[in-house]
Order: structure tokens, then sequence, then C-alpha cells
């Protein structure tokens, strides 16, 4: 399992290369990876459909609870394969539709890292594991909106779909962490049996709205729909597979996997049905007032997601069955629907429904793509989508509260659902043959093979659903019901109620489509409410980051090394006072006014030399005289060093000073002259900062010299010095001994300093430069 | 003396902040210079003084016999004044070609590339 994923993730990374080598046949081995992943993964499906679940854990920090850990059982089976055998098809399409692109092999690298990270996240059974994954679908789906990267809108919706799924991200981490708590498990296998422990928990309510945030923004569910219409920006294929089939399920996975652990609780259910209603409702409204082809299939995409999420929200076995037949159906049909947009977009040059007509002629093939998948979209029979429409509303009508509504709900989209099926799948190809859209090429087959297969897959799906995809979708489902199931898809049930509603829905669809143009028109009186829309309120908020970042810089960042200082050593006071409130450290100078008497001459004679000089520096204007006054600071220093036992260390300063003020004299005549520059008024203040900051060393000097010394080393040094360093001058032994990497270091420190004066004497920089 | 020295070490400070504080070049560096003088003495200071004896091993001994100067922040001194040596001389130098290059004395001129939004006004109304 993990060679699989390791295999994926070195021929990302192999793809530009294999491009170079290759050329346009690159797809071969691009196709052939998720072809090969499918069939590994298929060779699960007896294990998995015997009623197995398979755990396959590499540990990574098992101290941590972090662990590569695979789970299949039949939802992550499920998903896994409609991941590496939709990829399939992609990776074959991509190929032609990007053909002769400078940028083909960098795209196939986004494309397969992506689809190692969905693959990731539907398998992972550790919740860390799954969060990486999750992550990096985000990353990849970035860079793959991005793609024209020349483009500033590809850019902005890039940007706006990794802010808003990254955001999500962040809460989901937040939310899988306090579950990991909530459950005192991060495995996803064992969480799955900690329902009572978990909801019964005080952190059930944050834990579940973090969670839900995370599924909500990946989902494009209300109100974080808007990226999803953004992010058709990107190359069609991308569109197709990760904003229409997979990515954005991997928060209806996310629920569905955590079903048996969250659900059943009033708060779920609510939630689910609002969000996932709303969602549907909007997708479907937005949809039917667009006229690019590929909005309209974003939008409708927001609506088939919404209504995912109602039925995982509804929660019962039969809403949670047809939950995953319209997941299968509608990933089968939609992603036709965008391939075909796809090949119209690349034959014609355009995607706005009113200049496309008549195209059926010069296309067949994407024509009769369009027809089958169009005719599952509308659910006729016998297409697959009929099932999933005939389950959808049986689960509507047979749930326990709220019915009509969401019925109501289910019955709208459909209907939408309908009308756009009849625009692609007709309209666009059949009606009006008279004047056809010139076609700039023809299609190569690489670009109508992927959308027919998937349509008849759509078709074969609805004839033979008992043999083909009824077993993995069981056990799918009783990955999330707990308990084994034992229901039948079949395409006839015979004149029921539901059938009737079908029909219905198909007439209404019908009438929809034919007044769509007068319906178009309404649509202006809409626009005051996406002015305030959270499309609206993203772009708002991002320009007010960009300008409080802005203005927190200029106040923080400004550029005066004074107010920088200011700032550091006022902290500094301040933290000094909290500390000594909070400590009852107390100065006792009681000690010290014993001990006042106990001083020598020549000690306070340095000292009253040193206080008029001091003064005397911050007063001088001449620049030579502050020199010879730094310099007779600092010799007096040293000698304070000779007086307290310290001569080498006053041998040095003695040698420094004298070096550092002849460094000056020598470079003095460059120099500027001093004048006073500031207002007084500055100058008052720095002078209040200087005072307080000085007293304040002095107290933590005195402070510091209150309590005893404790300190092995110079015991250490005063017994081995001589005996281990045969040297008798202890510091100097320290030095070039015991310490002698760390003198090294100094003496490497100088060194640099050296060759940085020598660079800057010797830099000539040109006068406008 | 326990309070002479840290009285000293306070106005060491103070005069050395003080003379950082100022924007021109030359008591910057000054300043900079005290500064490293009063935090020598710091040290010196709080690593406990030893009136007379030094930290030497004397005559035939094999081992140091109380009292003797605790090495330790002596050592540390060593290194911390030839380090402060090699930064004023950059230091020095450096503002020696800042003088030269941009004509200035004053540190206020030479925060030009710090303000973003001057300098790149288009970016920060973006």
């Amino acid at each position: 399992m993990l060679i699989v994923i390791l295999a994926g993730v070195l021929l990302a990374f192999l793809a530009p290369l294999l491009y170079r080598w290759l050329g346009r046949y690159v797809s071969i081995p691009m196709a052939l990876y998720p072809l090969s992943a499918f069939v590994f993964l298929a060779s699960y499906l007896p294990q998995v459909l015997s009623g197995e679940t398979i755990n396959v854990v590499y540990r990574w920090a098992p101290a941590l609870n972090i662990n590569l850990h695979f789970y299949i059982d039949g939802l992550s089976l499920f998903f896994a394969l409609l991941v590496t055998g939709f990829g399939t098809l992609i990776m074959i399409y991509a190929g032609g539709y990007l053909k002769g692109d400078p940028l083909l092999g960098r795209f196939y690298l986004y494309l397969t890292l992506f689809m190692v990270a969905m693959a990731g996240v539907v398998l992972s059974g550790n919740i860390f594991c799954l969060f990486v994954f999750w992550e990096l679908t985000s990353l990849s789906s970035y860079l793959l909106i991005g793609y024209k990267h020349n483009k500033q809108e590809s850019r902005d919706a890039a940007l706006q779909a990794l802010m808003v799924t990254g955001a999500g991200g962040m809460a989901l981490m937040a939310g899988l962490l306090l579950l990991g708590m909530a459950g005192e498990t991060y495995t996803l296998s064992d969480l799955l049996h900690k329902r009572e422990l978990v909801t019964s928990h005080d952190l059930y309510l944050p834990l579940l709205v973090l969670i839900l945030i995370g599924a909500f923004t990946k989902s494009a569910q209300f109100p974080f729909h808007f990226w999803l219409p953004n992010a058709m920006a990107a190359p069609t294929p991308v569109s197709a597979y990760l904003h229409s089939a997979t990515m954005v399920k991997a928060g209806i996975y996310l629920l569905a996997r955590l079903t048996p652990v969250l659900g059943g609780t009033e708060v779920w259910h609510y939630s689910l049905m609002t969000a996932g209603g709303i969602t549907t409702l909007l997708g479907a409204l937005l949809a039917i007032q667009h006229t690019d082809l590929k909005a309209i299939l974003a939008y409708t995409t927001i609506s088939a997601l919404g209504i995912l999420v109602t039925m995982t929200g509804i929660g019962s076995a039969p809403a949670l069955q047809a939950m995953l037949v319209f997941l299968l159906a509608h990933a089968l049909y939609k992603g036709t629907l965008f391939l075909v947009a796809g090949n119209v977009d690349h034959a014609t040059g355009t995607r706005e429904i009113g200049q496309l007509q008549g195209l059926g002629k010069g296309m067949k093939t994407t024509a009769v793509a369009a027809m089958l998948a169009a005719m599952s979209m509308a659910g006729v029979l016998p297409f697959f989508g009929f099932i999933g429409k005939e389950l959808l509303y049986e689960a509507a009508l047979g749930a326990t509260a709220f019915k009509a509504v969401l019925f109501a709900v289910s019955f709208f989209s459909g209907m939408v659902f309908a009308a756009v099926a009849l625009v692609l799948g007709y309209q666009l190809f059949w009606r009006r043959k008279a004047r056809p859209t010139p076609l700039r090429h023809s299609l190569s087959p690489a670009l109508f093979w992927p959308p027919l297969i998937l349509a008849s897959t759509g078709l074969v799906f609805g004839l033979f659903p008992a043999p083909l995809v009824t077993p993995v979708l069981r056990r799918a489902a009783e990955a999330m019901l707990g308990v084994e199931q034992l229901f039948e898809l079949a395409l006839w049930h015979g004149f029921t109620l539901v059938l009737g509603l079908s029909l219905l829905t198909l007439l209404m669809g019908y009438v929809v489509y034919r007044y769509s143009k007068r319906l178009l028109s309404y649509s202006s009186r809409f626009n005051i409410l996406y002015k305030l829309g959270p499309d609206r309120v993203y772009g708002l908020a991002i320009k007010g980051l960009l300008l409080g970042s802005t203005s927190l810089t200029r106040i923080i960042q400004n550029g005066y090394l004074r107010v920088y200082i200011t700032v550091m050593i006022i902290t500094l006071i301040g933290l000094l006072v909290l500390v000594k409130n909070q400590s009852q450290l107390e100065l006792d100078l009681s000690q010290s006014t014993v001990t006042i008497m106990d001083v020598r001459l020549y000690e306070v004679v340095l000292f009253i030399l040193i206080l008029p000089a001091l003064l005397f520096l911050i007063r001088v204007r001449s620049r030579l005289t502050s020199i010879a006054i730094l310099g007779m600071i600092g010799y007096s220093g040293a000698l304070y060093f000779v007086l307290f036992g310290a001569p080498d260390v006053a041998a040095t300063q003695l040698l420094i000073e004298t070096m550092t003020v002849v460094v000056f004299v020598l470079v003095l005549h460059k120099l500027p002259q001093f004048r006073f520059v500031g207002s007084r008024f500055q100058r008052i203040r720095y002078m209040i900062v200087s005072v307080l900051f000085g007293a304040m060393m002095t107290y933590v000097t005195l402070l510091v010299k209150q309590y005893p010394l404790v300190s092995g080393l110079k015991t250490f040094y005063g017994e081995n010095s001589y005996l281990l360093g045969h040297g008798r001058n202890i510091v100097n032994v320290i030095l070039v001994d015991f310490r002698a990497l760390d003198t090294l270091g100094e003496t490497t420190v100088l060194g640099v300093a050296a060759i940085g004066i020598y660079a800057m004497l010797k830099l000539r920089m040109d006068k406008d430069h | 003396m326990d309070i002479l020295l840290p009285v000293l070490v306070g106005f060491l400070f103070a005069a050395g902040l003080y003379l950082i504080l100022h924007r021109h070049f030359f008591k910057l560096i000054i300043g900079m210079m005290l500064f490293g003088l009063a935090t020598n003495m710091f040290l010196f200071v709080i690593g406990r003084l030893t009136r007379g004896n030094t930290a030497i091993i004397a005559g035939t001994d094999q081992v140091a016999s109380e009292p003797f100067a605790d090495p330790v922040p002596q050592a540390l001194l060593l290194t911390a004044i030839v380090i402060g040596f090699g930064v004023q001389a950059f230091a020095i130098v450096l503002i020696k070609r800042v003088y030269q290059v941009f004509g200035t004395n004053d540190l206020d001129d030479l925060d030009k590339t710090d303000r973003i939004h001057e300098k790149y006004p288009d970016k920060a109304s973006e």
C-alpha cells in the first residue's frame, strides 16, 4: 500500500522529466499509474465484499500517535476506486487537452500529486495521516487552479480556493484533535466504536462545529460555496476531476466516514440538513442564471454537493444509500459533462451557450457522450442517474422531519438539473442545425473517448446495477450505518408515486428549459444580492487584511532605530517590574550599607573620575575630545579589572581600548562633523528612558549580588587547570584549552569582521548606485 | 564597594543608552562602545568581586587554593571584549562608508528602505 502511494509521489515528480523524454506520449505512463493503482485496489474487493476490513499500519511516530495507517473498508474502497478509475481517464484526457503545452509535465506533476493525496485522504485510518493528505489536496488544487499562472484571474481564484479550503483545513485540524481527545484515540477504526463517549463529551459541540467547517469549505457548502465557481479558471480536466468528481467530495467522504461517531444527534441532523438544503437551492438558482458552460456546471455541482450533505444529514439507511448512489451517478455524468464542455471549448474557442449551436455534426462522439450523460443527469430511464433520483425522492419522503421541505428542495434541484441537461445534451448539439458554430479543429481520440467511456459507464451501471455496483455500495453503506445492508438497486420499481414524481420533474425541467431565456432576464434583479454575498465578504476581508498588515507594519517597522530601542528598553523595564511584583524579590540594602565603608581610596578616585567624564562625553561637540574621553573611561574600567583580580581582562581591555582609539583617529577625518539633531523635547524623553534604564541595571546588579553564587565551575577549573591543562593562569587555560573551541569561534568572528572591513574599504560604489 | 560599582554600572548604561538614542552616527558609535563597556562591567560585578586575588595557581601548588578569583566570568569577559572590538571596528568603518556613499550623518535619512508603503505605494494599496 505504501509502495503505491510512494510510487505515485515519485512518478509525480518525474513527470516533467518524462515529458521532456517522451514528448506527447507522456500521458501513457501517467495514465498507467492510476490504472495499476485501480487494479491494485480492486484486488482488495473480494476481501472487502466478504465483509472484512483491512488495516495496513506503518509506524511513523507512534509516541505521538502519528502513524501511516491505511484502512480499507467498503466506504474507503468505493471512494478510492472512484478516484483512481476516474483518474485514469482524466490523465488520458489531459494529454489530449493540453497537447503541445510546454508546461504539460508540470501539470501532470500537480495532477498526479493530487490523485495520490486524494487516495490518501480516503484510505487514511489515522487522524493525522488523514489531515496531511487533506491539506495536500488543498495545495495541489491551488497549483492546478493557478496553472494558467500568467492570468490574474487564475491566480486570484487559486489563492481564494487555497484561503477558503486552507482555513477550513485549520478548523478541521483543531476539530480532529478535539475528536481524538474526546474519543481517546487517534485511530479512525477505533473511533468508529466510540460514539457514546464522543457524543456525550463536553467537547462534542466545538469539535463538531470545527469538523463541519472543514468539510463544508472543502465541499463548497453555503456560505463557503463561492470559491468553487471561481476555481473554474483551472483547465477543464482539473474542473472535471477535482472540482466535480473527487476533491469536493472529500468533505462528503469525511462526513460519511464520521457518521458512525458524530452522527445521530440533533445538532448533526439539523446543521447538515440546513447547510445542505440552502446550498442545493442556491446552486440550482444560480445555475440557471449563468450562460458560461463551466459556470453552469459548477453551480449544479454545488447543488449536487448540497443534496449529498442533506442526505448525510438525514442519516437514515435509505438516505445514506441514496447519497452513495447519487454520488456515483453524479461523478459519472458531471465528469462527462465537464469533459464535454472542455471539448466544446477546445473546438470552438467559446463556452457561452448563446454562441453555441448545431455542434452535433462536427463532433458526433462528444455529442453522444453529452447526450448519455445529460440523460443520466436528468434522471431518465434507464440511466444510473434515474436510480439515484428515485432513491433521493424516496429518502426525502421517508425522512422523519421536514419531509415536505426536503422533498421540495430535491425536486427543485432535480428540475433544474433536467433543464440544464436539456441545454447540454440537446441544445448545444442538435438544435438549429442550419448555422452551426464553426469548429476550429477536429478532436483527437484522447479527447472524446474518456467522456464517452464515462457516459457509457453511467448507462451500464443503470442497466445492470445489481451485479456491478450493489455489492460495493452495500459495504460502503455498512461502514456508515454499522450494520450489514442488504438493499438491492433496481431500475424498475413499478408504477409508484416516486416514478410519477420523476416524470413530473422531467416535465417541469422542460418548462424551465423553454423559459430559461426569460428567467435569465430576471436574474439581473438579483445582482444586488451578489454584492452582499460571501464572495464580496471574502474580497473585503482580503483587502482589510492587506490594509491592516500594511498599517501594522508602518507602526511596528517604522524605520527609526531609536524607537525600536526605546520600545525594547521600556518592555524590559516593564517585565522587570512585573517579575518583581510577582516574586517578592526584595532588595535588602542593610548588608550593603555595612560594607559601604569597606572601600579603598583609589576605587573612589576612579569612580569620581568616570562620572564627570560621562557627563562631559554627553555634552561635548568635538569628535576628537569624545574619543579621548572614551579612551579615558575605558582605561579606568581596565584599572577596576586590575584591582579586582583580573589582570588578563585588564590587559585585554587596555589593548583593545588603544586599538579602538587608533582606528577611530585613522578614519576620523572621513567621519561627519558633529551637530545636534533632534529636538530638545526628544532629548528630554531619551534622558528619562536612559536614567530609568541605568537605575534598573543598578537595581538588577544589587539584587543579583544579594544571592550567593553557586558554581562548581570555579572549583573545577581551580583544581584541574594545572593538572589537566598544565597552566597556572586559570583564565588562560580555560580560553586555550578547556574552551578552546569557543576561542576558535571568537577568532573566526574577528576574521569575518576583518574581511568585512576590508571589503567595505575597498568597495567602490558608483555615485548613482 | 558592594554599592559603588553597581552604581557605576548604572551610570555607564544610562550614558551609553542616551548616546545610542541620538540620531547622529558619531554619537551612536560612542554610545555603542560605552554600552559594551557597561555590559562587561556588569558581567564582572555580578560574577563576584574578590579584591586583590587573581585566578592564578601560585608557586609550586598543583591546585588553586582559596581565596582566588572566579576565572569563569573573566574568561567570558575576555571573549566579550575582543568580539566587542570586532563589532566596533566594523561599525566605525561601516558608518564611514555610509557617510561617504549617502552623504548623510543622520540615521533618519537611512530608513527609506524600511518603509514599504512609501517605496512601493502600489503594493501597499492593492
